[in-house]
């Protein structure tokens, strides 16, 4: 069933849509630097925006901060909110549960196809700004690429921590994905639950920023979202890293079992 | 002749009300079982039942000799429905659609196999198996059929249809229903719910009539519209008629008498013979529309204790010692 919703979703022009738009942000971004030339302050905005300028092979850590914030956690609820509700509103999930199609194993198979999703969109996002980086805004003089700490990286480190930072980021949206999957699973709008899921990240953006909050910060779903700057310290803060795992871990398997509680014995009205 | 199809005191309510109330199925092999009932009578609610969409609130349902909905993962794929409208993805065309329901069980066929049977069912259900757009693109018409292979796909032992004839044309009717009527030869059996009653006559063998949640008749077809030995007799001269015929007449209305008599034509010529002008002559026998309508005009009462009626609900001898014969 897995491959099967694997397929369903490379088959629909949905996905492509979204990742396009994923990585048409990013593009803009490196267009309008390479054409201006001017860059952000460091320390402030999008990590890694400021260093780009004069070493491109970072940009698809920029390209990642600039999407992560807004655009991949709404694409990851949409996509999340669309799982069961999607299949209620085409009408095509009776004719799945009488196929039959287990409900445990169906649940399973569109979590498991929406984080396939986020790999997909994150390795893409990567890619393609990698390239994009290379060629408007050019290779870095020196050999290695200087950390955030100061101290130079040679260049086997700095692919060894994107690919850190990659899977770190798929890992920050498993939270989101369970959270929008168990809105899927009490509503018939995909797009309720992908709102319900938006809303809640709204909520815990705002609350971040709020000090009266500050006892639910350890425990909100987008606190520790930005933490993979961390993996280009020297050496590396692992710190707010594991905190961030073990948080959308928590969510994850709170929010699934919650989905699956919903959805194994509900009644199949349509 | 094994029973594919078997519900006792089957229930589904909804806080106070009883959408299912107590309901008694049963669908033999090879059947074609014609489930009729008015709009929010609880027919679509049973067939989820059956199909294991909905957890009923009490009772037991067996499909093909085992427990539903615990044996879901072992009946269902020898059961092929249509539930309430076809489903299907609306950019994905009609073969693709097919192609990964079938993907999606257990019993999924090798892809070879997969593409003929699809090829070979869309062409069954009168589609083109080489139709390549996208099921949005589709009528109404042809969205009933793709639903129809979906249900055949996998030569279902029994079919679950829910107006499986909506949104076709006359000859589209038809076709399906000399499909349907070729596999029931074939030995799948039947299970059908319609609204449209001439279908339910032209096509099933036994009927069962779901109101407000009741079962109020269950009953093979030729026995509920089997011949009254009554002759239905339009003259302009009816009081005369009646007078002539005395106790033979068990119904009078305005321009029509019932009379019992065993043979239509020589009433006729004893009628003509004492100058009883006849307009019209002839067997009556009942519609199922009447059979139907009477069944559903019954008040809901208790069922009967389950020692006394062994064969199920309410049979059409029951509601005939209840009132007379009439329309």
């Amino acid at each position: 069933m897995i491959g099967v919703e694997l397929v369903k979703m490379v088959r629909r022009p949905r996905t492509w849509l979204v990742i396009g738009m994923l990585v048409a942000l990013p593009t803009l971004v490196a267009v309008l630097l390479a054409v201006t030339d001017i860059a952000p302050r460091p320390g402030s905005g999008i990590p890694f925006l400021s260093a780009v300028l004069s070493d491109g092979t970072l940009f698809p850590l920029a390209a990642l901060g600039v999407v992560l914030p807004l655009f991949l956690p709404i694409a990851v609820a949409v996509l999340g909110g669309d799982a069961i509700a999607g299949e209620t509103q085409a009408g095509t999930l009776r004719y799945l549960l009488v196929r039959p199609v287990g409900r445990t194993h169906l649940l399973l198979a569109k979590l498991v196809t929406v984080v396939a999703f986020v790999v997909l969109a994150v390795l893409v996002v990567a890619a393609v700004s990698y390239v994009e980086g290379r060629l408007l805004l050019g290779q870095s003089p020196t050999p290695g690429t200087v950390s955030l700490s100061g101290s130079t990286l040679t260049e086997q480190e700095i692919a060894g921590r994107t690919a850190l930072a990659l899977g770190y980021v798929v890992v920050s949206m498993l939270g989101v994905a369970a959270v929008a999957l168990f809105f899927s699973t009490i509503t018939s709008s995909s797009i309720g639950a992908a709102l319900g899921t938006i809303g809640l990240l709204v909520t815990s953006t705002v609350l971040l920023g709020l000090d009266a909050a500050e006892a639910l910060h350890p425990y909100l779903p987008t606190r520790y979202w930005l933490a993979f700057v961390d993996l280009f310290r020297d050496p590396i803060l692992w710190r707010d890293v594991v905190r961030g795992l073990i948080v959308q871990l928590a969510y994850l398997f709170v929010f699934t079992s919650a989905a699956w509680a919903s959805f194994s014995t509900k009644d199949i009205d349509d | 002749m094994s029973v594919v199809i078997a519900t006792r005191g089957l229930t589904k309510r909804y806080g106070e009300l009883r959408a299912v109330d107590r309901v008694d199925l049963e669908v033999g092999e090879g059947d074609v079982y014609g489930f009729l009932g008015a709009n929010g009578s609880g027919k679509t609610t049973t067939v989820r039942m059956l199909l294991g969409l909905v957890l009923p609130t009490s009772g037991e349902a067996e499909v093909l000799g085992e427990p539903m909905p615990a044996s879901r993962r072992t009946v269902l794929p020898r059961v092929g429905a249509l539930v309430e409208g076809p489903g299907a993805y609306a950019h994905l065309s009609g073969r693709a659609n097919l192609a990964l329901l079938d993907a999606s069980g257990a019993d999924r066929s090798p892809r070879g196999t997969r593409r003929r049977r699809v090829a070979e069912v869309l062409a069954e259900v009168g589609l083109d198996p080489s139709d390549g757009r996208p099921t949005r693109a589709y009528s109404l018409g042809m969205r009933q059929r793709l639903g129809l292979a979906a249900a055949l796909m996998r030569r279902p032992r029994l079919l679950v249809l829910d107006e499986p004839t909506n949104g076709l044309d006359p000859q589209g009717i038809q076709e399906i229903r000399a499909l349907l009527l070729r596999l029931n030869a074939e030995g799948t059996t039947i299970f059908l719910s319609s609204h449209l009653l001439a279908e339910i006559e032209q096509m099933c063998t036994r009927v069962g009539v779901l109101d407000r949640g009741r079962l109020v008749l269950q009953d093979s077809l030729p026995r509920l519209l089997r011949p009254t030995g009554l002759v239905s007799v339009r003259t302009p001269d009816t009081v005369r008629c009646a007078e002539l015929l005395g106790g033979m007449v068990e119904d009078l209305t305005d321009d029509r008498l019932l009379v019992r008599a065993s043979d239509p034509a020589s009433l006729n010529a004893h009628l003509v013979g004492h100058s009883v002008r006849v307009s019209e002559i002839g067997p009556y026998r009942r519609s199922l529309e009447q059979v139907v309508l009477e069944a559903g005009s019954l008040p809901p009462g208790p069922p009967p204790p389950r020692e006394e009626r062994p064969s199920g609900p309410t049979e059409l001898s029951d509601l005939q010692s209840l009132r007379r014969v009439d329309s």
